[in-house]
């Protein structure tokens, strides 16, 4: 069986980055818990000498000259669909809270 | 409504070659089906007639001037709503991209333009290509054309049902596990997943890097060759595009000869868990084959049975990365808790909001398969179950040059239907998903109806990486073999669409 809490959901999400309300909190909890018994099955499937595989067909050392070629995005279209930006920056909310 | 919406890609090629129809003309008849059946089937998201039109325009006068850029050139094809482009707004089905225009072109989306074909529209999918129904698009389902209660496949379900609805004559989709096949084998389509790595992915919203693949859509193999070989080649801009000369896929097709080929049937693949209907035309279909010479051999490829697992670990894992470039700073949307907020509260009140239930369940996911304590045991043991995938798969190309299987478990489900169980729509994956992990090229074509439901049946051949030919071949004789046999194509058995304006 997992181990999985809301409290654990509730810190995932704060990871994440998702702001879940309580009852997203109440339903993840118990279909992840569901869906992580199910996945668990790979820790028995494999022994400690297979190797991982991270890519399918891996490729090494992919690297071009560094130069700037004719195909980078000027400042106006890197801007064009920021939520909020000055002209030659993206915009923020502040970075710190009160009680940083 | 005009003939012209039933020819395939290469029939449109040649009229165009004999000047028999303009591209405005065959343009205009899609945007007239579209227009006519679109609001029932929901294939596309984004339709812009007026710059199809210049396309279609600036095609025929290339053609006047005795200077086409390719056969397809002036053929028109359906996008699928993950690959950006620059005149059409890219919102990979999520509403926190929505109205999103991408300042560049998609790779694929160039060399579509560079071969002067038209693009017809962006089309439907689940949310960030998570799941197979198009179900989890923000912007509402697609719809069977076969049963328009029914789901017709995801993630790519726009895609196959605009070529399924005659609404196209092309499409591009992605792959992930099997967004492109399984579409295809509910929709009475075929669908290709390159070699991971043959078609690049610049431009393409990720999903899963170490899965996600291009691929053509459309309703006969050699259409889709024809496609597969506009857009397949190394990209400077895909750090993972192969620098490889890839043959002629639509020779392939056109030699197509199955006497002599090794054709593997997995016995993973096969009996428990699978419609009866799937299964009767999927052997009906290897019979077939081997009266015509190929050779059926039995295959066990015993890892099989833990790649659904895997996936949906290393997928939510790779997502949930992925993802994390929807913070609500650079693009996309952005969404202020009451009483403004820091930058952090911004971001998770902005994905909150922008986000479907099934993508924050595979963020969350994911987060959890990355986190300190769990990372060895479910991504690592994941990653490992990749390498045993991989190695039965080179077994068995050892003994067999193709490996077939049904597309998939069963045919098309009424839309809701698994809406509450997820994983038992993440089970319907079983037979696609293998291919993705070990990175081969996967084709799925129709193979005849279900007796059960009268409802599209695909069939699926896998080969080893690089070695795309081979599925164009098998898959291109089976094809006419079957046409042959039923006296017309499966799709001419579809129900006819009535009404549903957009």
């Amino acid at each position: 069986m997992s181990d999985i809490s809301e409290e654990s959901v509730r810190h995932l999400a704060g990871l994440a980055r998702i702001a879940l309300t309580d009852a997203e909190v109440t339903a993840l909890t118990a279909e992840l818990s569901q869906i992580v018994d199910v996945v668990a099955q790979v820790t028995s499937a494999v022994d400690a000498d297979t190797p991982a595989t991270s890519h399918p067909i891996p490729l090494t050392n992919v690297y071009r000259e560094d130069v700037v070629t004719d195909d980078v995005l000027t400042p106006e279209q890197a801007l064009a669909s920021a939520p909020e930006h000055d002209g030659s920056r993206f915009k923020v909310s502040a970075i710190l809270g009160e009680e940083q | 409504m005009s003939e012209l919406i039933h020819r395939t890609a290469a029939e449109l090629a040649t009229a165009l070659a004999e000047g028999r129809a303009s591209s405005v003309e065959i343009t205009k008849a899609h945007l007239d089906r579209i227009e006519a059946v679109d609001g029932d089937v929901h294939a596309f998201l984004h339709v812009n007639a007026e710059v199809s039109l210049a396309a279609a325009a600036a095609s025929d006068k290339r053609r006047a001037a005795g200077d086409p850029l390719h056969a397809l050139d002036g053929v028109p094809v359906a996008i699928k709503d993950v690959l950006v482009t620059t005149d059409m707004p890219s919102t990979a089905g999520s509403r926190i991209l929505e109205g999103w225009m991408s300042p560049y072109d998609a790779t694929p989306v160039t060399k579509l333009r560079e071969a002067g074909l038209v693009p017809l529209g962006k089309t439907n999918m689940d949310e960030f290509a998570m799941g197979s129904s198009t179900e989890h698009s923000a912007y509402g389902p697609t719809r069977n054309p076969w049963d328009l209660d029914r789901i017709p496949g995801g993630s790519g379900g726009g895609s196959a049902a605009a070529v399924a609805a005659f609404e196209a004559p092309l499409a591009l989709g992605s792959d992930t596990g099997g967004s492109i096949r399984q579409p295809a084998h509910v929709t009475g389509t075929v669908g290709i997943k390159p070699t991971y790595g043959g078609v690049s992915r610049y431009g393409a919203i990720a999903l899963a890097s170490s899965l996600d693949q291009i691929g053509p859509v459309t309703r006969n193999v050699l259409d889709a060759a024809l496609l597969h070989d506009v857009i397949a080649g190394h990209d400077r801009h895909d750090s993972t595009s192969l620098k490889h000369e890839w043959p002629s896929m639509a020779e392939a097709v056109r030699k197509a000869d199955v006497k002599g080929l090794r054709i593997g049937v997995v016995s993973q693949l096969d009996g428990e868990g699978f419609q009866p209907g799937v299964l009767a035309r999927f052997h009906e279909a290897i019979a077939l084959l081997e009266a015509n010479g190929a050779e059926i051999v039995e295959l066990s490829l015993p890892s099989l049975e833990h790649a659904v697992a895997a996936y949906y670990l290393i997928l939510p894992a790779e997502a949930s990365s992925n993802l994390a470039k929807f913070d609500s700073v650079r693009f996309g949307l952005r969404v202020a808790p009451a009483g403004g907020g820091t930058v952090e509260q911004v971001m998770s009140a902005t994905r909150e909001a922008g986000f479907g239930a099934e993508v924050k369940r595979r963020i969350i996911l994911g987060t959890y398969a990355l986190s300190a304590g769990y990372y060895d045991a479910y991504y690592g043991s994941a990653q490992k179950v990749r390498t045993l995938v991989q190695r039965d798969f080179a077994a068995g190309f050892d003994q067999v040059d193709v490996i077939a299987s049904p597309t998939a478990p069963t045919t098309a489900w009424k839309l809701g239907e698994q809406l509450d169980d997820p994983l038992e729509m993440w089970r319907g994956d079983l037979a696609t998903i293998p291919a993705n992990l070990a990175g081969i090229p996967g084709i799925s074509l129709p193979a005849g109806l279900a007796d059960e439901d009268g409802l599209p049946v695909g069939i699926q051949f896998l080969a080893p990486a690089r070695e795309d030919a081979r599925l164009y071949n098998v898959g291109g004789a089976l094809e006419q073999l079957l046409v042959d046999k039923w006296g017309h194509t499966l799709l001419s058995k579809a129900p006819a669409l009535k009404g549903g304006q957009r």
